[in-house]
């Protein structure tokens, strides 16, 4: 397969830095910051959220996982079940500003289940969405609060974002069709 | 442009696939299928743990429990686990029937297909019911027991119930004693159990052994049959004690209860010979005093309430892939 590089390691280091101080600044300190990551590539984004707050402010935020998988709008559409893993949400999000994070950004279904899934565990005072890419094609009214990277695809395109934590290093490539279809 | 290695894609491309239409024993999964089972058993669980522990996945689907026999446990575990998926649950009972009017298994399956069953858990005194069932009906059947034949969502309720406790059951040594000849439970647990890498050993009086399940092990003897209880239980992991059926007296089968009680009954002195910690199961309803003692069936080291609490995860699990899954 063939791609474009888009990010590189220390460029994602770096976005995620500045997502970490946006988040903070937004919510006018950490008071009731609770961080949720959609599995699977969600979540270590989150953990590094979660991490680079206590750094900056010295301030232990709770850091949780989401599966947004029996919530998807297309579970009898698919012909095979979504893999499920167990969501973790350690802290009360009753009256709590959850932030949401996500890798990439697309049609906002997935956030859609997300919304659906989080409120199942408590009515958060408010709802805030990170992305570390955002790539358009929005096919509901959904939008983000902190965004890493804007990449204008085409459709048929694939942004594919890798992480230490899952894939072994931290990427974000554009596969075009050709090289999607290889 | 640059080369870009082949990754695992972040979404489901290469997802585990589910590919049984029914589930009638656990001698047709394969460990990839018995591993997606216990995976979604673990969501299915933490669900389970909420305060609303209810989702709408299955919102739509229709489930189907028809039962020849009775059952608390079972039929109610299905039930709970449909709901909590929100599907929509029809319970009908033989008696409650047209069984009663004479209607046939297959009339009585088409007829439940047509009224837009999706998913049929079925329970039958005749061994090998289900299968027929399945064989005439688009709707997915469950086997939720038939006669002495199989159980094959105890067994995976058992095996997840251990998995939690033990991790992986590579090289674990699992007794189950009793009637093992009459077992349903037995007989689907020896299939999971060595399809998850587990040994087991079957023990009970000589009477109530089925030879033929020796074979099951393999080369390597993963089956051992024994009449000797204090001899299977050293070095054991899990020790799994079976109803005994007080009408097996009558059949000379057994002797009488009270030589049963003495060479089989899992209590505290006999359990002392078994790994440090091992667990104590019982698939229900159990005869206290009998094949267990009430200090081994309440210990430290029971985990049969826990059993019965993963029986809806389990089965939440089951529906869960057997609904969203393209069979055929």
């Amino acid at each position: 397969m063939t791609g474009e590089l888009l990010l590189g390691p220390d460029e994602i280091a770096r976005t995620m830095r500045r997502l970490a101080h946006e988040i903070v600044e937004n919510n006018h300190g950490t008071d009731g910051l609770v961080i949720v990551g959609l599995l699977t590539r969600g979540h270590p984004l989150a953990l590094r959220l979660g991490r680079l707050i206590r750094e900056f402010e010295g301030v232990e935020v709770p850091v949780g996982s989401l599966d947004i998988g029996l919530y998807r709008d297309d579970v009898s559409r698919r012909g095979q079940p979504t893999p499920l893993r167990p969501s973790s949400i350690p802290a009360d999000i009753d009256g709590a500003t959850v932030v949401l994070v996500d890798d990439v950004l697309f049609t906002g279904r997935s956030i859609r289940a997300a919304l659906d899934a989080l409120l199942d565990f408590g009515r958060p005072a408010r709802v805030r969405l990170a992305t570390l890419i955002d790539r358009g094609h929005r096919e509901l009214p959904i939008r983000p609060d902190f965004v890493g990277k804007n990449i204008p695809t085409a459709l048929v395109q694939e942004v594919q974002v890798t992480l230490k934590e899952t894939d072994g290093e931290d990427a974000v490539y554009v596969l075009n069709a050709e090289a999607a279809n290889d | 442009m640059i080369d870009v290695q082949e990754r695992p894609a972040p979404g489901p491309a290469e997802a585990p696939a589910w590919r049984h239409k029914d589930l009638l024993d656990t001698d047709v999964l394969s460990r990839a299928d018995i591993d997606l089972v216990m995976e979604t058993a673990d969501a299915m669980l933490e669900v389970r743990s909420r305060p609303v522990a209810k989702v709408a996945t299955l919102r739509g689907a229709t489930v189907v429990t028809l039962f020849y026999e009775q059952s608390t446990r079972t039929r109610a575990s299905f039930e709970v686990a449909a709901k909590a998926m929100g599907a929509d649950v029809v319970n009908l009972t033989a008696s409650g029937s047209s069984v009663v009017k004479g209607e046939s298994l297959v009339d009585t399956v088409r007829t439940l297909e047509a009224i837009g069953a999706d998913l049929l858990v079925m329970r039958h005194d005749r061994s090998g019911a289900p299968y027929l069932a399945a064989k005439n009906t688009k709707a997915g059947v469950i086997n939720g027991g038939d006669g002495t034949h199989a159980h094959p969502t105890q067994a995976l309720l058992d095996l997840f119930t251990m998995r939690r406790h033990l991790g992986a059951l590579d090289g674990k040594k699992v007794v189950i004693v009793g009637d093992v000849l009459h077992s349903r439970v037995a007989r689907s647990n020896v299939w999971s159990l060595l399809a998850a890498g587990a040994n087991v050993t079957l023990c009970g009086p000589a009477t109530l052994l089925p030879r033929t399940l020796a074979s099951a092990g393999g080369e390597e003897g993963r089956v051992a049959l024994t009449a000797d209880l204090d001899r299977a239980l050293v070095d054991a992991d899990v020790v799994m004690a079976l109803r005994i059926q007080k009408e097996r007296q009558a059949t000379g089968l057994i002797p009488s209860l009270r030589e049963y009680i003495n060479g089989y009954q899992v209590n505290a002195t006999r359990l002392a010979r078994a790994k440090p910690g091992a667990l104590v199961m019982h698939p229900g309803p159990m005869n206290e005093g009998i094949e267990i003692s009430p200090e081994a069936a309440h210990g430290l080291a029971s985990v049969i309430e826990e059993q019965v609490a993963n029986g809806v995860a389990v089965r939440m699990a089951v529906l869960y892939l057997m609904a969203t899954a393209r069979t055929k």
